[in-house]
């Protein structure tokens, strides 16, 4: 598993990250700004091809059902068959439609990848902005929380909670992703949160008279919002991979396919040994399609909200 | 500096204290009373089941307090005894780790030191230099996108199955023992070859993506446009800034040693490479609770170590550890 933590460094680094968006405010105006990011969002290849990508995945997941009467885990199907017009990626040796079972799972990466990132990056928020804009003793608290959860290997609990638990749905696989991969996320939270929080017009806001929670929300967290996009994004692809090793392992949902599932039950079922590459190859090239398209797009994005980056 | 790896000592006795808690509690959390759920999966009949229940109630000591069983469970660990195997009957927990340690260990250093070493030179050549960018980076980013049983899966199938090139499962011929001898040395090498590639290809890809960034951050910095503007050498400033770049990967190596390792568990799995993820697929599919609660301690101390270790190479690194200015 190759999860978002050692993601971690391909975020912007807090400095120039903010500089890049100060810019932008003193020369334009908000809706200039938004313009002047379309066009740049626009002529940026890393972003409109990360982009396409990903979204052509998720048209599949979406649409692909729709496409085929098979569901995931009927049998039924003539026998290790390879990919003819009837069925598009072939059918498993014992009997099922891999079409049917490469769309579902899309689908369940996109669920689990979707819902583990908005949970860890909840949690990162939560622990970042409070940790970095109230300094002291709770800073010290929960910086201290952080960082025994960031060097506990996120696999080794996720083994050892699924398979006490036997995850049945993928609502609580997902959850368990999210509860274990916010470290790293916080801990770039807390940073960016950090150097905000000593700007002027956040101290503005709170000698004015306004309290923690509101000038979270209203002040530091709106100027940091792309940081906090690319960094939902990282999380997304690690989740899908974390999902993905988890499906693998046998300890996801068992009643919901997935392509971590996929791969499990070919290579038990000797599809190498009988070449039916069929069933083993759509499953990885789905993964590496939606993580890859993640990340390239999150750099195409870091260049359209960093204009230092741009010329390269 | 003392102060500095202090510190980091105290988070990692702190972060063991919480694993080891962790280890003990989950079991007892979670819902049901987990030795009807153990026996519901062996399937035994009802007297057999009976007597297991007794078996398991004594063996977990749920029959005491909690606070004596928690004082147990540390003593147990102190003394090295994590209880015995269900899966490998005859086997304590202890000595079925120690025998797949060393395989694990020979796949993850060198993929670590090598894919570090290989990704950062490969990534600093890239940033900035227009056709390489434009060739390796791509491929960094699908290296670093893909699963690793993915990977091992692909590797398998093609180099060993149709290629023939390399065998296909196991870290030595099944005909031969161990021994210091150059045709075992041989079947093992060829044996540890493809997993090894697997852990290091997936890594590389993500130390490359992580050095060219930071090296683009370090050439816009101020510090290298005034010495490009007295007229440095390219290749000085490119020396400072990869000197400069090289600490947050450094910090990068730290944090991405869990998800190593985790690669590592599932590629030992596809290869069948009889390592700690072959033994934690046994446990998973015999559920013997014993060997994956000792298992999962296992990691957690090794992730701990190689943490130290980073934390030591650091300070060698970084100056400002060493005279007191805390670094990262």
């Amino acid at each position: 598993m190759s999860s978002a933590e050692s993601r971690a460094d391909l975020v912007a680094t807090p400095e120039v990250a903010l500089t890049g968006q100060g810019a932008g405010d003193v020369e334009l105006g908000p809706r200039g700004k938004r313009f002047e990011a379309l066009h740049f969002a626009l002529r940026n290849t890393k972003l409109v091809i990360g982009a396409s990508v990903v979204l052509a995945f998720l048209a599949l997941a979406l649409v692909g059902p729709l496409l085929t009467d098979a569901t995931p885990f009927e049998f039924g199907y003539p026998l290790g068959q390879p990919p003819s017009s009837e069925y598009w990626l072939g059918t498993t040796a014992p009997g099922q439609d891999v079409f049917a079972q490469f769309v579902y799972g899309l689908r369940s990466s996109f669920v689990v990848g979707a819902l583990a990132a908005a949970i860890a990056s909840v949690i990162g928020m939560a622990v970042g902005f409070v940790g970095g804009y109230r300094g002291g003793v709770i800073d010290d608290v929960l910086s201290m929380l952080t960082n025994i959860v960031l060097v506990i290997p996120t696999l080794a609990v996720l083994i050892i909670v699924s398979a006490y638990l036997s995850v049945g749905s993928l609502r609580s696989e997902a959850i368990l992703i999210g509860l274990t991969s916010w470290p790293w996320a916080a801990r770039a939270i807390r940073a960016q949160t950090f150097s905000l929080a000593s700007r002027d017009f956040v101290s503005l806001a709170r000698l004015s008279g306004q309290g923690t929670a509101r000038v979270i929300l209203r002040e530091i967290a709106p100027n940091m919002s792309s940081y906090l996009f690319l960094t939902f994004i990282l999380l997304f692809g690690g989740a899908v991979l974390t999902a993905a090793t988890l499906d693998f392992l046998g300890l996801g949902p068992s009643q919901v396919m997935s392509l971590g599932l996929m791969m499990n039950t070919a290579v038990s079922n000797a599809a190498l040994q009988l070449g039916m590459w069929w069933w083993f190859v759509p499953p990885g090239v789905g993964i590496t399609a939606i993580v890859g398209g993640l990340y390239v797009m999150n750099v195409g994005l870091d260049e359209v909200f960093n204009p230092r980056l741009r010329r390269t | 500096m003392t102060r500095y790896l202090a510190r980091k000592i105290l988070l990692y006795l702190l972060t063991f204290w919480f694993a080891v808690t962790i280890d003990w509690m989950i079991p007892r959390l979670m819902p049901g009373d987990p030795i009807d759920g153990l026996i519901g999966r062996i399937q035994a009949d009802s007297t057999a089941s009976q007597n297991l229940h007794g078996y398991f109630t004594e063996s977990f000591e749920l029959d005491q307090p909690l606070w004596q069983q928690y004082l147990n469970f540390w003593q147990g660990l102190i003394r090295g005894d994590l209880g015995p195997s269900i899966t490998y009957v005859g086997s304590t927990v202890g000595e079925l780790m120690w025998a797949a340690i060393p395989y694990t260990l020979a796949l993850l250093v060198p993929a670590i030191v090598l894919s570090y070493v290989a990704g950062n030179r490969v990534g600093a050549m890239a940033a900035r230099r227009k056709v390489l960018d434009n060739t390796a980076l791509p491929v960094a980013y699908v290296l670093t996108a893909m699963p690793y049983m993915w990977l091992a899966i692909m590797l398998v199938y093609v180099v060993s199955f149709r290629w023939e090139l390399f065998p296909v499962s196991g870290a030595y011929d099944f005909s031969l023992q161990p021994a210091w001898t150059w045709e075992f040395a041989r079947s093992f090498l060829s044996h540890w070859f493809l997993p090894f590639l697997t852990l290091f290809l997936v890594a590389f890809g993500g130390w490359a993506i992580g050095m060219r960034n930071l090296i683009i951050y370090e050439l816009e910095a101020d510090y290298a446009n005034y010495l490009q503007s007295l007229g440095a050498p390219n290749k000085l400033v490119r020396k400072y800034a990869y000197g400069n770049a090289v600490l947050p990967q450094m910090s990068g190596l730290a944090l991405a040693l869990g998800a190593v390792v985790g690669g590592a568990l599932v590629t030992e799995i596809v290869f069948g490479y009889p390592g700690i993820g072959t033994l934690i697929l046994a446990a998973l599919q015999n559920r013997d609770y014993f060997l994956l609660q000792g298992l999962f301690l296992l990691i957690i101390t090794g992730v701990l170590i190689a943490n130290f270790i980073v934390d030591i190479l650091y300070v060698i690194v970084d100056p400002r550890t060493r005279t007191g200015i805390q670094g990262t």
